[in-house]
């Protein structure tokens, strides 16, 4: 283009955007949801309706609210192991204000300042006392876990007000969709613009590249780490309050192994469990992806065991797949590389 | 140029697909919705009848499911078993929302909470689903009927009359439980201990330990009861893991035949322990029974032969004829005892 006026910048040497939307790891997986939500259409009986559509978004939406933090901390190459002992945790503390009287925004306040400390302790123990995200989540995981089944013993909380616990089963109007889709839609602009559009954001993808080399190059990186695993607490926490309206019933025990389906659907969309990449329209894909299926399945009348096994299947396969194809790409960037050395670009 | 016309193209198709398929969803929907007017009022003939367990592959639930399964098909209905792997509410949910949407007639479920479901399980009875709970209800104003394997007094009373027997009344016992908030374990220890209080003042309960109905925790709290209480005369266990993981230890210990082992248990799990003198009686209801008698109330509500109305009656094939009582609850009837004479009469 201007080679001869003027130093070629990085930009010049990416494919054309639409290329690059088109054949990537998150657009098979669109690609994938799309097949999927059709073929279930077609031979579900009841697939194709308003209330799957309801439902289906109702439970997924604890699952996407911390995927938006989760992709993220694992495009660093961290991990929150604990997010699902916290949807607990802040569960029991909305569930205890409520009890003792509060009125239920202070009882959600109180449940988010809980998240928020819980994750700024993950995030303390990780970057100053340099200890690995994966050993410091296992024991939070364990940690709150026994807070919230301590606090409230053998008792679960009931009997929210109708009016939020009916909000949060709500729909939009006429529309199939649940009013909570519109706090995850303002909250995902809002990680889409920290993950892909700020300098923040591309310090999460440098760490994840190599954090050596993100220090050099001027991000805090102790500081991005930091604030991830307090967010990803604080959206935890968000997720918890949202479960126990959801279900009407606070209770320790609420949210167990969701952490698990909450790396799954990162995982599955796109998000590479060494860290360096990952896109959040992959992610989303990836969770709506696991949950139609399961869906599509259980209207089939499929046991849950054969459930589990399918998506078990399609995560390893999944990132099988994505193996395969990293290492074409990484052997393609080598060809043009070398051919690149033996014909040195005219700078300046 | 080319390739991004091209591309375009493929969107283009992408888009008329989801289009398609939501199109689809419109006409499924008021199929389902003429349905469910149909079916709506009393009396239908929409005898498929799906039971809901806690959880799958465990064999008190598969008894129960035995039962339901040749009742129903007994009276010509379509009988089917669906359940989450792990017995969690959130997971029930989804699977009421699923038979909700596949209008079956009737749902017989045993509630992993009695407050998380209720929601789910009212869409459906608008749905003009009827619903029936069995072994674990939930708020009474969730459902048409609650099958109640015997009444807490009753389940309460066989248990302090058998550790009365079994000790000679007098002496130190514990209970071993299932977990901390096992709604209809919590109602009879309650009523245990006030019946202990009148009737048997000799008797001392020195501790309620919690198994959380894995065997591997039940087995440690077994060892940790006898160890703090050397006096133990003996563990009463309202649960069927409880009880099988206490006599495992027991049998193998210096305390068989000296500490008594009772509670509610399953014939096949105790049969070892009660021929080899480790366990001289326990009691439990027929669950096959239970879920007959369930699929009985549910096709009887289906048919609009009873409303659910205190004072209903209906007949419930070999078991004979069931009454409803107080709170739309149906009693199967006392516990059964079994005992070295009886338990190889049984098998499940």
């Amino acid at each position: 283009m201007s080679e001869t006026t003027a130093p070629r910048t990085y930009k010049d040497f990416a494919q054309p955007i639409v290329r690059r939307l088109l054949l990537t790891r998150e657009s098979a997986i669109i690609a994938l949801l799309i097949v999927v939500l059709i073929g279930a259409s077609l031979i579900v009986p009841s697939f194709a309706s308003a209330a799957t559509a309801t439902y289906l978004m109702l439970d997924v939406a604890t699952i996407l609210l911390i995927s938006l933090v989760m992709a993220p901390i694992m495009i660093t190459g961290d991990i929150d192991l604990s997010v699902g002992s916290m949807v607990g945790l802040s569960s029991v503390v909305f569930g205890v204000a409520f009890q003792a009287g509060l009125p239920v925004p202070v009882g959600i306040v109180f449940a988010l300042v809980v998240g928020a400390v819980g994750g700024l302790f993950n995030g303390w123990l990780i970057t100053h006392i340099d200890l690995p995200a994966l050993a410091v989540t296992i024991g939070t995981m364990a940690l709150f876990r026994g807070i919230a089944v301590g606090l409230l013993g053998t008792t679960a909380v009931t009997g929210f007000p109708q009016e939020w616990t009916k909000l949060a089963r709500a729909k939009i109007g006429d529309s199939p969709i649940p009013v909570i889709m519109i706090l995850f839609v303002v909250l995902l602009i809002g990680a889409v613009w920290m993950l892909h559009f700020s300098k923040f954001g591309r310090g999460i993808f440098a760490i994840g590249l190599s954090k050596e080399a993100a220090a050099f190059s001027g991000v805090d990186v102790a500081r991005t780490r930091l604030i991830l695993f307090v967010l990803s607490g604080t959206i935890a926490a968000l997720a918890g309050v949202y479960f126990t309206l959801r279900y009407g019933s606070a209770r320790g025990d609420n949210a167990t192994g969701l952490e698990l389906q909450v790396i799954a659907a990162v995982v599955l969309g796109g998000v590479s469990v060494f860290g360096g990449r990952g896109a959040l329209h992959g992610v989303i894909a990836g969770v709506f992806l696991i949950g139609a299926l399961s869906s599509a399945l259980r209207l089939a009348n499929v046991t849950s065991d054969v459930i589990n096994i399918i998506t078990g299947v399609l995560l390893v396969a999944s990132v099988i797949a994505s193996s395969v194809l990293d290492w074409f790409k990484r052997q393609r960037a080598r060809r043009a590389l070398r051919s690149a050395t033996q014909q040195p670009v005219t700078a300046g | 140029m080319k390739l991004n016309s091209r591309l375009g193209a493929k969107l283009l198709a992408g888009t008329a697909a989801i289009s398609l398929a939501l199109t689809g969803c419109g006409s499924s929907e008021t199929a389902s919705t003429g349905d469910s007017t149909a079916s709506g009022d009393a009396g239908s003939a929409n005898l498929s009848v799906t039971f809901l367990p806690k959880n799958l592959g465990n064999p008190y639930f598969d008894a129960s499911s035995t039962g339901g399964k040749a009742a129903i098909e007994a009276l010509g209905g379509t009988f089917n078993e669906v359940g989450p792997a792990t017995a969690t509410a959130d997971a029930q949910v989804s699977y009421i929302n699923t038979l909700t949407q596949q209008q079956v007639g009737a749902i017989v479920v045993s509630a992993n909470d009695p407050a998380a479901i209720c929601d789910a399980l009212n869409e459906a009875r608008d749905a003009g689903i009827k619903v029936v709970t069995f072994d674990s209800d939930t708020n009474a104003e969730c459902r048409d009927l609650f099958v109640s394997q015997a009444d807490a007094a009753g389940i309460a009373k066989a248990q302090v009359d058998m550790i009365a027997e079994q000790i000679g009344d007098e002496g130190q016992i514990a209970i071993l439980s299932a977990s901390a908030n096992a709604t209809n374990q919590n109602a009879w220890i309650e009523d245990m201990k006030s019946q202990l209080e009148a009737d048997h003042p000799n008797i001392e309960l020195v501790e309620v330990a919690y198994g959380d109905d894995d065997d591997q925790t039940s087995f440690d709290k077994t060892a940790a009861l006898l160890q703090t209480y050397p006096d133990l005369k003996g563990i009463v266990s309202p649960t069927t893991v409880g009880i099988a993981a206490a006599a495992r230890y027991v049998s193998t210990s210096s305390f068989k035949g000296k500490v008594a082992v009772t509670g509610l248990g399953t014939p096949n799990q105790m049969r070892e322990y009660v021929k080899d003198g480790t366990v001289t009686e326990f009691a439990l209801w027929n669950p096959q029974d239970l879920g007959t008698l369930s699929a009985y109330a549910a096709a009887a509500l289906i048919k609009g032969d009873i409303s659910g109305a205190e004072g209903d009656s209906f007949e419930a094939g070999d078991l004979g004829s069931f009454t409803v009582g107080a709170d739309q609850t149906v009693l199967l009837g006392d516990p059964y005892r079994f005992n070295a004479d009886n338990i190889d009469d049984f098998d499940f």
